[in-house]
Parts: C-alpha cells; structure tokens; sequence
C-alpha cells in the first residue's frame, strides 16, 4: 500500500480497515526507525526497513512524501 | 668513739656509744656543781664532745668500777682536811677519811653533803677508811673520787708495784673479774669514707644571685597603669624559639587508610496538587482517509509516480531475496534432530511385550481381527474363529454351535482372564469400535450378519482395570481341561444387542466392516450429505457375496407399510433382560441403507471384494478425537446420542457437493478395483445403477487382504495379498507407483506405520514380520524379525504416548503378541513425511515416464520394422574376406619396412632377407 507523510493511505490492496492500522503503525515506526539513523550519523538516512515475523515480512520503503509497505510470506 | 653528754635540768648523763652491757654512770649535779665543771666538759646544746677529753682517763673511769668521782667542794675539803694542795698534793694524792665522819657530815649538812652521792657505798663500805683519791688530772671526771672497796683501796694504797702488779693483775684479771678496758683511741684511718660523705653532702654548687631592686619611695603603693605592647616591637622583649622542619623527625606518608562510602544523591521534594474528584473520559477517534477524488488525485501526480519507480527497485529485489532463501533458518537446529535419533537407541527389534491365549476354550481357534480400544491404555479386543475350513465347519456344525463365539476383550494388567467377552451368534471376521461411541461395536459374522454390541452398562469396568492383584489372588493357573466356563464369574458374556436381517443381508461371510466418519451421511443413492447428528451412524460392509452394502444404524421410516402381523411376530422375540435396547428396533429387521454390486461387466463373476478403504478414510483414533466426540454429544444435550437415534432422522441435511465418492476395494483374484459408490443413472434402463470401476489392476498373485489408506497421505494406499505389496496413489490410473518382488513366503497381513510415514508392516505365513522402511530400502524389506511359528493373521499398532508405541499380532493359533515398537520405527526422522512425498512424486513422475517410454519405444518398434524392410543386406563372401584381409596384412608389412629403413636400424640386405622368409 501507499501512504502519505502523515500517514494517510493512498492506494492499497487490502481491506480498509487493516489498511489503515498498517498505515498509521507503520508510519510511526518508520519516522522513528528514520530519526534513530539520523541520530547516530546525521549523514545517514533510512533506505529500507524489513520486519520479520512469524508469519510473515513487512517491508516499507519511505521517501520524502510517500511510503510503499508490501507485505509478503516468505517461501517458508 | 663518741661519747654524748647530755646535760638536762639538773643532771648530767654521760652517754657513750659503748655496748649496752656497759654502765653508764648516772649522777646528779647542782647547778654550782655544774658550773664547776672544767671547761672541756661544760657542753653547749649538742656540740659533741671532741677528742680532748683524753679517752684514756675516761676508760680508766670505766674499768674501775669502785672508783666513784666525786666533786668536794671547798667547804668540805676544810671539813674533811682535804683541800686541794694543802691536805693533798700531788705526793700524797689520797686522804683516809673516816666513816664516822661522814656520816656526822651527813647529819649535818643532809642532802647538801657532797659525799650524798655515794651514800649507799659508803654505808654498805666494810671497813673503816675510806679512800678518797684527788684526782688531780681528773681522770674519772671529777676531782676526787672516792674508792668504794678494801681491795681497791689496797691496791691503791700499794701502787709501787703496779706496772708489774699491773701485768700480774693482767694475767690475773681474766681469771677473776673482767676489767673493763676503755678504747685506746688511735688516729683516724681514712678508708675513703670521707670522700662518700663528700659526695653526699648536700652542698650548694649555684652560685646564690642576689636581686636588689630598688624604687623610687614615692612610688610604693601608687596605683599601676597597664599597657599593650607589641612584643616584637620591643627589642629583645622576647626570645622565641622558633620551629624548624628537622629532617629527622619528619616522616613522608607513604600508606593511608581511608574509608570512603558512596551515598546516592538523594533529594527530598513535594508537590502538592489539586486533587479533584475523578472524572471518567473518553475519546473516540477515527483515521484520517482521503476522499476518493483526493486519492485519484494524489495517484495522478507526478512525485508519486517518482517515488514509486524510485522505491519499487529496491522492494523487489527484497521480495525476491525472500523468495530465494530463508536467511533465518536456523541450521544448528535442524542439524541436532537427526543426531538425536541416532545417538539413541539402536535397537531396531520389536519386542516382546506381553501375548494373550485363550486358556479356557478347548477348541483350537484362530484370531480374525484385532481391535485396540481407542482411548483405554492397554485394552484390545480381538475376535477369534474357529480354525476350520467350510467343509469342516459343516461337518462339527452341531458342536459349533454349543460354543460360543467371542470377541474377548484383553488387558496389559491381567494376561489370563479377558476382561470382556462378547457373545455373538457365530464367528465374527471382522469388527469395529465405533468412532464415536468406542462401546458400540459392530462386527461382520461368518454368516453375513451384522451383529452390534453396545457395552455402556459395562464401561465402567473395563475403564478401571488395574493390575488384577486382588482378583487373582485366588486364581490360580490350572490346566485347561480343570477350568470351566462356568466358574469364571470376572470376565462377562456379553449378548449381542442387534443383528441384521439374515435375508436381506449379506448371504456370505462379511470380509471389512467400516463405519462411515461422522462427517458425512449417504442417502440410498450414494449421494453425500451433511451430517448433523454428529455421530457416526453408518456403516459400510463388504462380503464374498460380491456386494457392498451401507446401513445406516437409525430407525428406518418405513417405505413400504408393513403388514402389521409381521410387527408383531418381530415384537414377540423376546429380548433376555440384560441387553440393553440401543438397538432393539434394528434387531433381526435391519436392511442395508444401498447395496452395490461389483460385477465384471457382461460374464455373470463378480468381484469378491475382500477389502475396502474409503476416502476420508482416516478412522485412526486419536485423544482429541475422543474429546470432539464428547463434545459433540454434550452439545447435543444427551448423555448418548445412541440412545436416541430418532431425532436425526427428520433434518433436512444439505448436500455436501464434490465429496469424492470413490473407493478402493481388493478382491478375492488379487484385484485392486477403484470404483464409486453413487449411483448414477443408467441412460438406457433409467434405473439407478453403479458404475462401473474406474480402474482395475491384477497386481496380487492371491487376495488381497489389505487395503489401508497411508495415515499421512490421504490419496496413498497399501495393497498386500499374495506374495507381494504394491503402493497406489488415487488418481494415477496407470498402474501402482510401487509393486515389489514376490518375497519368498505368502503375505497374510499388512499394516502401514502410524508415526513413520514410509515405514510399513508385513506379516508373513512363517510367522515373520517383514518391516518396510522406503527411505532406506525399497526393493526388500529393511528388517525381518520372527514372532511367532504360525501365520500372522492380523497385525495392528497403536501409539499410547511419544515414547510407547505398540504392535499387536495375532497368529493362526490363537495367540495374540504385543510387542513394543523402538524408537528407531516409532519416531519419524525430520523431513521424513516431505522426503517420502516426494519420493511419490518421483514414481508418480517415474510412471508417466514409464508410460512415454512405451509409447516411444511403440513408435521406434515401428520404425525399426519399417527400416528393416527398406535396407538391403549386402553380405560378403567368405573368400572375397579373406583375401582383402591379406592385402591389408601385406601393405602392413611394406608400412613397417619402410620406417625401419627410415630409422636406420635394419640394413638393405637384411631386409631382402626379411622378405625372403615371408
């Protein structure tokens, strides 16, 4: 799914409602995960985060407006 | 020598440092007297007495002891005409004087007489006369001295002689008196005694300083000012004696003790707030979403666009990572099953557990099937038959028929008596617990009956079966022909409660009884339905009579009306009191819900089926199962829904569509037949018919007596009969994807493994189990352990718990064997369930390979016939062989002659030789 900078979803191939959850967690986590690079190293920057479950992975791509969040079980 | 004079008011004591024992003369003085005394003598207060007085005269005083001094004054030296130098000079010292006229002295002149003294002497003198001697020199101290004795007088008065007297009296004296001898005083030795009083003498060695201050008169008593003054000011006003670090009395520290404590920093402070009454509060939120033109919108535009074809690189080629590899497996793991199962146990053998024999029937019995309970530990049930053939079973009919035939229900606790023993009317061949009830048993009869059990009242008993200590105190082991049925009140017969219609049952032996899983329900005309009633209620049976036929374990609604005389000649049986009336309205009056028949097509043979196996087949027993089925029931709001088989009957049940209805079934001729059970029109007749198998392989040498669907696998099927084994999967209609070699003795029994999906068991006729294991063998089998010396007949495993699993055989004789499978066959290896399905996936593909191949090899058989035709063969004479062969033979020779003489090594003319002797 796509989402915004704040959050918002854009564009998704879920349902509405895990949609948003995503979105709105997902967002968080990023901006987080993103100030805790900049904080070690303020050259460096997010490229990709992945998170691996049990179940399945979650990978979100941020940028400076929008985020991609693809979800996808691992072949195993 | 000191000598003290003491001089006291009126005396004067003259001491001496003599001995004690030596006189101290005593005498008093008046004062003139004192005066008198001569000057050496006149003592000033404790002035010692020098060395003038000479100690000599003062010794002789002492020696003498009747010398008595005296003091004569003037006045009584005229009375007594002894005045100094008139009477008595220095010629003629001595004067006698008259006793009497002392004494007339003394009346005169009393205590003022001079001679008062001595008056005592005086008075005691002996004689007359007495002595008195002027002492001129004083020698006795005073200046006359009176002689007190007679002989002291005469010695006096005769002095001539005295140096000689003196010596004599010397001689004479220590022999009479002792004569007291004054010291001789000598000169003073010094023995350095004067130096000691030197040193102790007390003597003044400062110099004595005296002050005089003086001031000014005026100044007495005149108030004093005082004032400060800074001393340093003041020249020489103070003497200061200032400090100074000596080295030698300064010490460097080198070690200090010091404690040290870490405190935390604590700090103390208060807040106060407001505290107001609690207030509950809530919010309520919903996410910010776009509109949907918004989000057309913001899809259109262009740093969209950018970000994804920015992004999306680098989620695919995460994507794809994942797809790749699993990069968090963890390898160690995986890696530690394997060694497990390795390291332990090696033992492979099954052993010896416990085994059952009847010991009371006398008849020599075989067991036809064996049945473990599904939940109780340690309880199996098997049915015995007689081991007759047909003719021999008619010809003891009559005594058959006296001996009851049983299902004997046996315990791991007591391997003597069975438990329980289920009467039926004649051998049974085959039995099952019902899935959902394990106290209904139904079981198939040699006669084509199907004969139900139901054991509920009984439950109770064989649940709480314990080591029979108590019970088999009493029972001792007898021999057989001792014991009588009768006696035997532990184990109870048990009668049958149902039996089915003779008539329109099976007419021969039923060969499998199943009962139908309690998912689903089958109508007259095979079509599926749902099943609501949460039990199972159906069962499907199969016999020699080529027929299979499904009955359903409900009252029937009748179809037809039947004559009410009929009613009430079935009414009329009389039940004995003790069985209970599950299944009274099925007794003696139970039809088949359908029947099938397997024919063979146009001939009138029909198949026998010895075998068969559902799909969904899957009726192992496990304890989650137990607990669905009580739960089902509960839900149901009965104690057992058995018990109330009416209320199923009147649902409308929904029709389970793409339920698979087919099924295996193995014949009597060693066929495996796949064929379906619904019914289907028949185009030309109209009427419901079967249809006809899907597919049909003679694969077994003799009947099949097995067909089992693999408990891991719901479409893989094991097939024994005769002397082999074959393994189909449902669906490859082109043969069994394994069928092995014909082993050297018969195969009577087979059974998959219930924990090791390529692991099966095969008994054989010799009283061998064979222990298949495709993972390590598949042309033969992986083990061969002997059990027992007759057929095995039936073999069954049961799993009770992770680490004990069982396998129960039964042989022709009657005995039943429970052996403990190992570790090795009982627990899986890891992968093996994926390992073994692909390696049916690889004969699946093996078969279709198989099958290609023969095509292929049909179209190069072809071929080949066609080229066969087509080539000419030219064949060669013999001779013309031959002589091509000698020609090449010579070029050889030219070849070789040429080199050598190119080489060097043969000469020309040897060569001529060379040819000459070819």
């Amino acid at each position: 799914m796509v989402v915004n900078a704040e959050g918002i979803p854009i564009r998704t191939t879920l349902d509405n409602s895990t949609t948003v959850q995503y979105a709105g967690l997902l967002h968080q986590l990023t901006m987080k995960a993103k100030s805790t690079v900049r904080d070690i190293d303020p050259q460096n920057d997010l490229t990709f985060l992945r998170i691996r479950s049990k179940k399945h992975e979650i990978m979100v791509a941020p940028d400076k407006e929008y985020l991609l969040i693809a979800i996808q079980n691992p072949c195993e | 020598m000191h000598r003290t004079l003491q001089i006291t008011a009126g005396s004067v004591i003259l001491k001496d440092n003599l001995p004690v024992n030596q006189v101290n003369s005593c005498f008093e003085a008046d004062p003139e007297a004192v005066t008198a005394l001569p000057r050496h003598l006149r003592l000033t207060s404790n002035q010692d007495l020098g060395p003038e007085v000479p100690p000599e005269d003062v010794l002789g005083a002492y020696c003498h002891p009747e010398i008595y001094p005296l003091v004569l004054t003037n006045k009584t030296q005229e009375i007594f005409n002894c005045r100094i130098d008139e009477d008595v000079t220095d010629e003629q010292p001595y004067k006698l004087i008259r006793k009497e006229d002392i004494f007339s002295d003394f009346e005169n002149r009393a205590a003022v007489s001079d001679f008062y003294p001595v008056k005592k002497i005086i008075q005691e003198y002996p004689g007359d006369e007495l002595l008195l001697v002027y002492d001129k020199d004083f020698k006795y101290g005073l200046n006359f001295y009176l002689i007190g004795t007679e002989e002291g007088k005469e010695n006096y008065l005769n002095p001539p002689e005295v140096p000689e007297e003196q010596e004599e009296c010397k001689e004479h004296i220590p022999e009479d008196t002792y004569i007291y001898k004054p010291p001789i005083s000598k000169p003073w030795v010094s023995l350095g005694s004067e130096k000691e009083i030197e040193e102790e003498s007390v003597k003044k060695s400062t110099k004595e300083i005296t002050y005089m201050i003086s001031r000014k008169r005026s100044e007495f008593g005149a108030p004093v000012k005082f004032s400060d003054q800074n001393a340093s000011s003041v020249k020489d006003a103070y003497i200061e004696c200032t400090a100074y670090p000596d080295k030698n009395f300064t010490l460097k520290q080198l070690e200090r003790d010091v404690g040290m404590q870490v405190v935390p920093k604590i700090k103390d402070t208060s807040t106060q707030t407001r505290w107001t009454y609690p207030k509950n509060a809530t919010t309520q939120y919903y996410p910010r979403e776009f509109s949907e033109e918004e989000k057309e919108a913001l899809g259109q535009s262009k740093t969209l666009t950018e970000f994804l074809n920015n992004v999306s690189i680098s989620v695919e080629i995460a994507l794809q990572q994942n797809e790749i590899m699993n990069t968090f497996i963890n390898d160690w793991k995986s890696l530690a099953e394997e060694e497990g199962t390795f390291g332990d146990k090696t033992d492979t053998h099954l052993k010896e557990y416990q085994s059952f024999t009847d010991l009371h029937n006398l008849t020599e019995k075989m067991i036809t099937c064996v049945s473990w309970h599904p939940f109780i530990y340690g309880l199996i049930a098997v049915s015995v038959a007689v081991r007759l053939s047909f003719e021999e079973r008619v010809h003891f009919s009559g005594k058959l028929l006296l001996q009851p035939s049983l299902i004997l229900f046996w315990s791991f606790s007591d391997p003597i008596q069975p438990q329980l023993m289920l009467e039926s009317p004649d051998d049974i061949f085959c039995f099952q617990f019902c899935p959902s009830d394990p106290n209904i048993i139904a079981g198939g009869c040699i006669n084509g009956q199907i004969v139900m059990w139901d054991i509920t009242a009984h439950a109770d008993r064989i649940e709480n079966i314990k080591a029979g200590g108590s019970r088999s105190k009493n029972v001792t082991l007898k021999p057989m022909f001792l014991l009588e049925p009768e006696t035997n009140t532990e184990a109870m017969y048990i009668r049958h409660c149902a039996v089915s219609s003779i008539e329109n049952g099976h007419r021969k032996a039923i060969t499998d009884i199943h009962w139908l899983p309690d998912t689903f329900e089958i109508n007259r005309l095979g079509s599926v339905f749902e099943n609501r009633s949460g039990i199972s209620c159906q069962l499907v049976t199969c016999s020699a009579d080529c027929t299979i036929c499904f009955w359903d374990i409900r009252p029937q609604k009748a179809l037809t009306p039947q004559p009410p005389t009929e009613k009430k000649k079935e009414e009329s049986i009389e039940v004995p009191f003790d069985v209970p009336s599950t299944f009274l309205h099925l007794n003696l009056s139970w039809k088949p819900l359908s029947k099938i028949r397997l024919s063979k097509g146009e001939t009138t043979l029909d198949h026998c089926p010895t075998k068969l196996s559902l799909s969904e087949g899957s009726l192992l027993y496990k304890a989650q199962d137990k607990m669905l089925a009580q739960s089902k029931a509960m839900k149901a709001g009965e104690m057992n829904p058995y018990q109330n088989l009416e209320g199923g009957l009147g649902n409308h049940l929904k029709p389970i569509d793409d339920f698979c209805t087919k099924f295996f079934v193995g014949t009597e001729e060693g066929e495996v037949i796949y064929t379906d059970w619904k019914m289907e029109r028949d185009p030309e007749t109209g009427r419901f018919m079967t249809k006809k198998p899907l597919s049909l392989y003679t694969v077994h040498d003799g009947g099949v007596h097995t067909v089992q669907r693999s408990p891991f696998y719901k479409d893989i099927i094991l097939t024994v009969g005769g002397w082999n084994v074959a393994i189909w999967k449902e669906g490859i209609m082109t043969g069994p994807l394994l069928q092995s070699s014909c082993a050297p003795k018969r195969y009577t029994s087979g059974h998959w493994s219930l924990t090791r999906p390529g692991v099966f068991y095969i008994g054989r006729e010799d009283g061998y189990i064979d222990i298949w294991d495709l993972l390590e063998k598949t042309h033969e089998p992986a083990q061969s352990q002997n059990i027992c010396i007759t057929m095995i007949t039936y073999i069954k495993p049961w799993t009770f718990s992770a680490k004990q699993q069982f396998i129960a055989i039964a042989d022709y004789y009657g005995t039943l064997h429970i052996l403990e499978i190992p570790w090795t066959l009982s627990h899986p290896s890891t992968n093996e369930v994926s390992s073994i399905s692909h390696y049916f996936e690889r004969e699946v593909k093996h078969l279709e390979y198989v099958e290609q191949r023969k095509k292929i090899r049909e179209e190069e058989k072809k071929e080949m016939e066609m080229e066969k035709k087509k080539v000419e063969t030219y064949q060669k004479s013999k001779e013309q062989l031959e002589a091509k062969l000698k020609m090449d033979y010579e070029s050889y020779l030219e070849l070789e002659k040429n080199i050598l003489i190119n080489l060097g090594l043969i000469k020309v003319e040897e060569t001529m030789s060379n040819m000459e002797m070819i």
